[in-house]
C-alpha cells in the first residue's frame, strides 16, 4: 500500500504546524538553558553551600506570601472564572494600612515590647482592611457584571485595581512606608542546619498556619463546601439550595483575608509599601495559582512555594551560571516566563484545574 | 480502488470519561448519496459530526475523506478537504451581516492576505467581487427570504429559520463535497420542515453535495435517504433502506425506550 | 389622563445620599478639592475644587430622583414634588457625611495617615467661616444643591439636555480656557473675543459665561432631533451619496489638520503629538482588541521595540552599533523588528483562554522592559541611561524640528494608518477577525486558520505601535526604558475601550481626549490614573460598547440582554417569515 504510506508522509508534513515546531523549539531552549546554567553556576563555586540554604529559606518565606495572596485569585477564579485583577490592590491596602497600625503600636512601644500581641493586633486590622476592600470591589464593580462576558469582568478589574492604587496614593500618600522592626525578631534560629532568619521563621509560621486553617475551613465547614459545591456547578449548587450570592461574597472575603495576612508578613520580611506595591506580587501570585492549577486551593499554596524558590534561586542558579551579569536584575523576568512556560506546555497546572467546565 | 466512499469511518470510538459516546463505529458515505444518520437522544450523533470536523480528537479509528486520513488536522484543514457542517443549536456569527456570514464560508476559497487588502491591487477587488457575487448566488438558492435589503442586516435579526438556512448557506460557500447537516429541521413548523426536505434533495439533485443527515423527523428522514443507519449509546445498532431501518426490531426497541412517538410516525 | 407623580424610593435615597456623602469626603481626603481650589472656571466665585464637590450631591441627587422609564403598559410615572424631596434629603445626608467629616477631623488629627486632610482642606470646606457656621452653610447648600440635581426631571423633556449642555459647555469653556483663547488667537480673533471672554487667567467673565450659557443652548436646542434624521439621512443614501459625503468630510478633516499647527500654537501642538502618537498606538491594538478580540496587555513591548530599533539605528552615540541610518532608512528594520516580536509574544498565547492571554501579554510588556533596563542588555541599549541623540526627522532638506512641524508626520502617518485599519477592516482578513472573536470554534469549524489570523493580527498590531514607537523615540530625542511601563499599555486600552472597540471614529476620540485633556488640565495629572479607573469601571457597566460603537460590538457586548431580545421576539411574534412566491 504505497499509496497509503504517502499519504501518511504527506498528513506528517500537515500536522506539523508553525506553532507546533516554535513551541517545541521553546520546551528544548529552556531545559538547555536551565540545565547550562545551573551546571555552570554549581561549577564555578561563586556562592558557598550556607548561601544556598539562605536562598532557600528566603524563598520560602517570600513564596509563602505568593501562595497566601494566589488562594484569593484561584478562589474567584474557581467560582467566578475571571482574574480577579484588583487583588494585588487588595493586598497592598493590607499592607498599607497595617503599616499605619504598626507604627501607631511602635509608638506606644507595643511593638518591641510584646511583639507577639503587636503582631496579632496589626494582623487583625491587615486582614480588617483587605476583606473590606474586597468585599467593596466586589459589590460595586463585579456584582452587576455578572452575567457578562469574562473580558468585561477582567477590564473592570483592571480599572478597579487603578482607582484603588491610586486612592491609596492620593489618601496616604505617594511615598514609601516602612514597617518598624521588631528587635525580638532580630537575629537568626539555626534550624536543621539551615540559618533562618527570624523575621522569616516567624512569616513561614503563620502563612503556613494560615493556610492550614483555611484548608481546614474549605474542606471540614458548610460553608467551605457550599464554595465548592458553587465552584463546581453554580445552577446545581443553587438547585441543592445554596445561596449562591452569600457564597460568592464569601470567597471575595476569604481570599481578602488572606492577602491581607499576605500584607502582613510583606511588611515583616520586606518591611517597605508604597501604593504600587501590590502589582508585581498580585501578577506573581496569579502565576503561582495558574502553575499549581487554577481554582485548585492546595495548588495554588503549592504554587506559591514553587515560584517563590524559582525567584529566589533562579538568578543565582541559572542565571549566573550562564554569564549574565547582575542577574538579580531579572528576577522578575523568570516570574513571567515561568507564567508564559506554564500557560504554554500545562495550561491545567501542577496540580489540576478545579474550575467548572463551560457548558457548550 | 474505483468505488471508493467519499467518507469512510473505521472503528472510530470517542469517550468522555467514562461515557463512551461513540464506540468502534465503522460507517461510510458514497458519493452523491443522502445518508441519515438517526437515534434517540444522547446516542452520540452530535459527537461524530464533531469528531468528522475536528473539532474533538477521537480515542481511536480512522477517518478518511476521499482517500486521505484526516485525523489530526485541524478543522479548518478539514474544511478545506471538503467537510462543512451545520450545527444543531445554529452557531451563526450573529453580529455579522448575512452576506459576511456567507463570505466566511468562502474563507478557504479565497486567499488574499492583508497586504492586498492594504493595497486593494487588482486581484484583492477581482476576488472580492467575485466572493460577494457567489455569496449572492449562495443565498439565492433559498428564494427571496435572504436577498436583497437582507444581505446588510446582522444575522441576529433574523427569524429562527432564516438562520437554520443562513447556516447551510454559510457551510454551501465552502464548497463542500460533503455537507453534514446537524438537524436541519429542528424548531421548524411543518411547513418550513417540509420545504426545507425538499431543499436537502435539491442540494444533492441541483448543486451535486454529498449529504450527511442528523434527523429526528421520520417523515423528512423518510423522504429525503438513500440510507439510515442507526446510533444508540455509540454503536451501529441498523443500517439499510428507510423501510429495513424503520421495521427492524432493535431500531424500535431503542426508540421505544425513549422516544417512541416519533418513531411510530 | 393623570399621570402618578414619582415616588421615589426612600432606602435607596438614603443609601445613595449616604454614598454621595462618602464619594464626596473620599474627593477631598485624595486632595482633590484642595488642588482644583486654585483653579478658577467664572471669575471671582466659581472654583473648579467648589464645583467638584457640589456636582457629587447633584449628580446622586440627580440618579436619587430618576423616575423609571416609560414603558408600554405601565401607567407613566411623572415627576412632582416628592422628587424634588427625595433630591433634598440625598442633597442634605451628603453634606451631613460632609459635616461630620469636618467635625470629626478638626477635633481629631488624622494628617499623619491621611495627609491631604489639612487645615487648609477643613477651611475650603468650611467656607472659611468656622466650623459652626461652616456646617450650616455646607447642610443648606448640600440641600438646595439636591433639590436642584432632582429639578432637572423637572424641566421639559425637550429643553432638559439643552440645558444641562450649555451647562457643561461653560464649565469646558471655563476648564480649556488656554486651548479655547489660543484658537481665537490663531484665528486672528483673539484681542476682540478673549477679553471678552475671559478675565485674565481666572477664567470666564460673568459676561462671557452668559454668552457661552446662550449660545450653548440655542445651539444644542436646534440641533435636538436632528441627529437622529442626519443619522437616517446618511443610512439611506445611495452609496454613490455616501461617497461624497465622505470626501467632503474628508476634505474638510485635512484643512484643518492643516492648519491645525499653525492656530494651535507651540505648546497645543505638543499636546495633539503627544495624542497624536497614541493615537497611532491606539489604532493598533485597536486591530488587535478591537478586530481580533485578544486583550493584549503588554502593547507598550512593541512601542518599546520600534523605539528602541529606531534609536539605534539612528542616533550616533547608540552604545554597541550606530550605523546612524536617517528615519526613513531605519522604518524597514523596524518594521521586520516589530513582526518578529509580534510572532514571538503570539505564538505562545495562540491556544490561551481570553483572560490568560491578557496575564501573559502584560508579563510580555514587563519583561521588555526589565530587559531594556538590565544591565545584561546594557551594551546594546544603554540600560538605564537609555539611548540620547536621537536625530531629527527629516526629508530632503527640510528638517522637521518643532512639535508644530512633528504635527505633520505623526498626523500624516494616523492617516496612512487610519485607511490600513479600514481597509483591513473591510478584507477578508477582517471578517475572519471578526468571526474568530465572535466565535473562535465555529470560525475555525468555517475553515478560518486560527493560529494564521491571531498571528496576523498581532504582527500587524505590532508593526503599528512599532511606527508610534519609532515616532515617539525622534520626537524626544532620547530614549529611556522607564518611558515603557504598563501604564502605557492601560493607557492605550483606555483610548481603545473608551473610544468603542472595533471603531475607528471611536478610537480617534479616545485618543485625542484621555491624552490630549489631561495634558491640558494639569489639575488632573495628579489624578489621572485614579480617573482612567473610575472611567473603565463606568464604561464597562454602562456603556461596554464605547463612545463610539463600532456596529458589531454593541452588541456582542450586551448578548445577555440580545439574546433575550431575540428570545422575546421569537415567543411573541413566531416566524413571520413572508413565503415565496411559488
Ligand atoms: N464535550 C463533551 N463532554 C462530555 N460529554 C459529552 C460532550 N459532548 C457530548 N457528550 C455526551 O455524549 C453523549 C452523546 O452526545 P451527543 O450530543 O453526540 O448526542 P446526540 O445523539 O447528538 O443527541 P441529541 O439527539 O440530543 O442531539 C451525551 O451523553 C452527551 O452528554
Ligand atoms: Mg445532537
Amino acid at each position: 500500500m504505497s499509496d497509503y504510506g504517502a499519504a501518511l508522509r504527506r498528513r506528517g508534513l500537515e500536522l506539523f504546524s508553525f506553532t507546533g515546531g516554535f513551541l517545541w523549539a521553546v520546551r528544548i531552549a529552556a531545559v538547555v538553558v536551565v540545565i547550562w546554567g545551573a551546571v555552570g553556576s554549581l561549577t564555578e563555586g561563586r556562592l558557598t553551600f550556607d548561601q544556598w540554604k539562605n536562598l532557600v529559606v528566603f524563598g520560602l518565606a517570600q513564596g509563602s506570601v505568593y501562595a497566601l495572596i494566589a488562594l484569593g485569585y484561584t478562589m474567584v477564579y474557581g467560582v467566578l472564572r475571571f482574574i480577579n485583577f484588583a487583588h494585588g490592590e487588595v493586598f497592598m491596602s493590607g499592607a498599607m494600612i497595617g503599616f499605619f497600625a504598626a507604627r501607631e503600636l511602635n509608638q506606644h512601644g507595643l511593638w518591641s515590647d510584646r511583639p507577639v500581641l503587636g503582631i496579632l493586633i496589626v494582623l487583625l486590622v491587615c486582614m480588617t482592611t483587605s476583606t473590606t476592600v474586597a468585599l467593596i470591589v466586589e459589590r460595586v464593580a463585579y456584582r452587576p457584571l455578572r452575567q457578562r462576558p469574562r473580558l468585561i469582568l477582567l477590564i473592570t478589574a483592571i480599572g478597579a485595581s487603578f482607582v484603588l492604587q491610586y486612592a491609596f496614593r492620593g489618601l496616604f500618600g505617594a511615598g514609601v512606608k516602612s514597617y518598624p522592626s521588631i528587635e525580638a525578631l532580630q537575629g537568626s534560629w539555626r534550624i536543621l542546619g539551615f540559618n533562618v532568619i527570624k523575621t522569616q521563621g516567624v512569616v513561614i509560621l503563620i502563612a503556613f498556619g494560615m493556610m492550614a486553617l483555611l484548608y481546614t475551613f474549605v474542606e471540614r465547614t458548610r460553608t467551605g463546601r457550599a464554595m465548592r459545591a458553587v465552584a463546581e456547578d453554580q445552577e446545581t449548587a443553587e438547585l441543592m439550595g445554596i445561596n449562591v450570592d452569600r457564597t460568592i461574597v464569601t470567597v471575595f472575603a476569604v481570599g481578602g483575608a488572606m492577602a491581607g495576612v499576605a500584607g502582613l508578613l510583606w511588611g515583616l520580611v520586606f518591611q517597605q509599601v508604597f501604593f504600587f506595591t501590590g502589582f508585581l506580587p498580585g501578577i506573581k501570585a496569579f502565576a503561582s495559582a495558574v502553575l499549581g492549577g487554577i481554582g485548585n486551593i492546595p495548588g495554588a499554596m503549592l504554587g506559591g512555594l514553587v515560584l517563590g524558590q524559582t525567584e529566589s534561586l533562579g538568578p543565582s542558579l541559572v542565571l549566573s551560571g550562564l554569564g549574565v551579569p547582575s542577574a538579580h536584575q531579572l528576577k522578575d523576568v523568570i516570574a513571567f516566563l515561568v507564567l508564559v512556560l506554564v500557560l504554554v506546555f500545562r495550561p491545567t497546572g501542577l496540580l489540576g484545574e478545579r474550575v467548572a467546565e463551560e457548558r457548550a | 480502488m474505483s468505488a471508493q466512499p467519499l467518507l469512510q469511518i473505521r472503528n472510530l470510538s470517542k469517550a468522555f470519561g467514562g461515557l463512551m459516546a461513540i464506540q468502534e463505529l465503522d460507517f461510510h458515505v458514497n458519493k452523491d448519496e443522502i445518508v441519515s444518520l438517526i437515534g434517540p437522544n444522547g446516542a452520540g450523533k452530535t459527537t461524530f459530526f464533531n469528531l468528522v470536523t475536528g473539532m474533538i480528537p477521537p480515542d481511536a479509528g480512522q477517518i478518511v475523506v476521499d482517500g486521505h486520513d484526516i485525523v489530526g488536522l485541524r478543522p479548518n484543514q478539514i474544511l478545506e478537504r471538503g467537510v462543512a457542517r451545520t450545527f444543531q443549536n445554529v452557531r451563526l456569527f450573529p453580529n455579522m451581516t448575512v452576506l459576511e456570514n456567507v463570505l466566511i464560508g468562502q474563507h478557504t476559497r479565497t486567499g488574499t492576505g492583508p497586504v492586498g487588502a492594504i493595497l486593494r491591487t487588482p486581484a484583492f477587488r477581482r476576488q472580492e467581487e467575485q466572493a460577494v457575487e457567489k455569496a449572492k448566488e449562495t443565498l439565492a438558492f433559498f428564494g427571496s427570504r435572504l436577498v436583497g435589503y437582507r444581505f446588510d442586516q446582522p444575522a441576529n435579526v433574523l427569524s429562527y429559520a432564516n438562520r437554520r438556512r443562513l447556516e447551510i448557506a454559510r457551510a454551501m460557500a465552502s464548497e463542500p463535497k460533503l455537507l453534514l447537516l446537524d438537524e436541519p429541521t429542528a424548531g421548524m413548523n411543518p411547513r418550513e420542515t417540509a420545504e426545507l426536505t425538499e431543499l436537502v434533495a435539491k442540494l444533492r439533485d441541483e448543486q451535486g453535495f454529498t449529504i450527511c443527515l442528523i434527523e429526528h423527523d421520520m417523515r423528512v428522514v423518510g423522504r429525503v435517504s438513500d440510507r439510515v443507519v442507526v446510533l444508540d449509546y455509540g454503536t451501529k445498532i441498523a443500517e439499510g433502506s428507510y423501510h429495513e431501518v424503520a421495521n427492524d426490531e432493535r431500531v424500535v426497541e431503542a426508540y421505544l425506550g425513549t422516544k417512541a412517538g416519533k418513531a411510530a410516525s | 389622563m393623570a399621570a402618578r407623580f414619582h415616588r421615589p424610593d426612600p432606602r435607596r435615597t438614603v443609601v445613595l445620599g449616604i454614598a454621595g456623602g462618602l464619594t464626596a469626603v473620599f474627593l477631598s481626603a485624595i486632595g482633590m478639592v484642595e488642588e482644583f481650589i486654585k483653579r478658577s472656571l467664572v471669575d471671582p466665585e466659581v472654583v473648579l475644587g467648589y464645583v467638584t464637590i457640589a456636582l457629587v450631591p447633584f449628580v446622586f441627587a440627580y440618579v436619587v430622583a430618576r423616575p423609571p422609564p416609560v414603558r408600554e403598559g405601565i401607567a407613566p410615572v411623572r415627576p412632582g414634588p416628592l422628587t424634588l424631596a427625595a433630591g433634598a434629603v440625598a442633597g442634605l445626608l451628603t453634606a451631613s457625611v460632609v459635616s461630620l467629616f469636618v467635625v470629626i477631623t478638626t477635633e481629631v488629627n488624622v494628617r499623619g495617615v491621611l495627609q491631604n486632610v489639612s487645615p487648609p482642606l477643613l477651611e475650603t470646606l468650611t467656607f472659611h467661616r468656622g466650623v459652626g457656621q461652616g456646617v450650616v452653610w455646607l447642610l443648606v447648600g448640600g440641600t438646595l444643591i439636591g433639590a436642584g440635581g432632582a429639578a432637572v426631571h423637572l424641566i421639559p423633556a425637550r429643553y432638559r439636555r439643552p440645558v444641562v449642555l450649555a451647562v457643561v459647555w461653560v464649565l469646558i469653556f471655563g476648564l480649556l480656557q488656554v486651548l479655547i483663547a489660543q484658537i481665537f488667537r490663531g484665528l486672528k480673533v483673539g484681542d476682540t473675543v478673549n477679553p471678552f471672554l475671559y478675565k485674565g487667567s481666572r477664567g470666564l467673565t460673568i459676561h462671557g459665561a452668559i454668552t457661552v450659557w446662550i449660545a450653548a443652548f440655542l445651539i444644542a436646542l436646534s440641533l435636538e432631533g436632528q441627529r437622529e434624521a442626519m443619522r437616517r439621512r446618511l443610512a439611506e443614501a445611495t452609496p454613490a451619496v455616501r461617497r461624497n459625503y465622505m470626501l467632503v468630510g474628508l476634505a474638510v478633516a485635512l484643512l484643518i489638520l492643516a492648519v491645525t499647527p499653525q492656530i494651535l500654537g507651540n505648546f497645543l501642538s505638543e499636546v495633539l503629538d503627544l495624542a497624536g502618537i497614541f493615537l497611532l498606538m491606539a489604532l493598533g491594538l485597536n486591530i488587535v482588541v478591537g478586530y481580533a478580540g485578544l486583550l493584549d496587555l503588554g502593547y507598550v513591548a512593541f512601542f518599546a521595540v520600534g523605539a528602541y530599533t529606531g534609536a539605534v539605528l539612528t542616533s550616533p552615540s547608540s552604545p554597541e552599533w550606530n550605523p546612524a541610518f536617517t528615519f526613513w532608512a531605519a522604518i524597514p528594520f523596524i518594521m521586520v523588528a516589530a513582526a518578529l516580536a509580534g510572532i514571538i509574544v503570539g505564538t505562545p498565547v495562540l491556544r490561551m483562554r481570553g483572560d490568560y492571554l491578557a496575564i501573559v501579554t502584560l508579563g510580555f510588556g514587563e519583561i521588555a522592559r526589565i530587559l531594556f533596563l538590565s544591565d545584561a542588555l546594557k551594551p546594546y541599549f544603554g540600560g538605564a541611561q537609555g539611548i540620547i541623540r536621537v536625530p531629527n526627522i527629516s526629508i530632503g532638506p527640510v528638517e522637521f524640528v518643532t512639535s508644530q512641524d512633528f504635527f505633520y508626520i505623526i498626523y500624516a502617518l494616523a492617516i496612512v494608518l487610519i485607511y490600513v485599519s479600514w481597509a483591513l477592516q473591510h478584507s477578508r482578513v477582517g471578517r475572519a477577525w471578526m468571526a474568530m472573536r465572535e466565535d473562535e470554534t465555529v470560525a475555525e469549524v468555517m475553515g478560518v486558520n486560527i493560529v494564521a489570523a491571531k498571528l496576523q493580527a498581532f504582527i500587524i498590531g505590532a508593526i503599528l505601535a512599532s511606527l508610534g514607537g519609532a515616532l515617539f523615540a525622534h520626537k524626544i530625542g532620547s530614549i529611556f526604558p522607564h518611558s515603557f511601563n504598563i501604564v502605557v499599555s492601560i493607557t492605550v486600552l483606555m483610548c481603545v475601550i473608551v473610544g468603542g472597540m472595533g471603531s475607528i471614529p471611536g478610537v480617534i476620540l479616545g485618543a485625542i481626549v484621555l491624552v490630549g485633556a489631561p495634558e491640558l488640565l494639569r489639575e488632573f495629572s495628579e489624578f489621572k490614573f485614579l480617573l482612567y479607573g473610575a472611567l473603565l469601571i463606568f464604561m464597562m457597566q454602562m456603556k461596554p460598547e464605547g463612545l463610539i460603537p463600532s456596529r458589531q460590538r454593541a452588541q456582542e457586548l450586551h448578548q445577555d440582554e440580545a439574546a433575550q431580545d431575540a428570545w422575546l421576539r421569537r415567543e411573541a411574534l413566531g416566524d413571520t417569515e413572508p413565503e415565496p412566491a411559488k
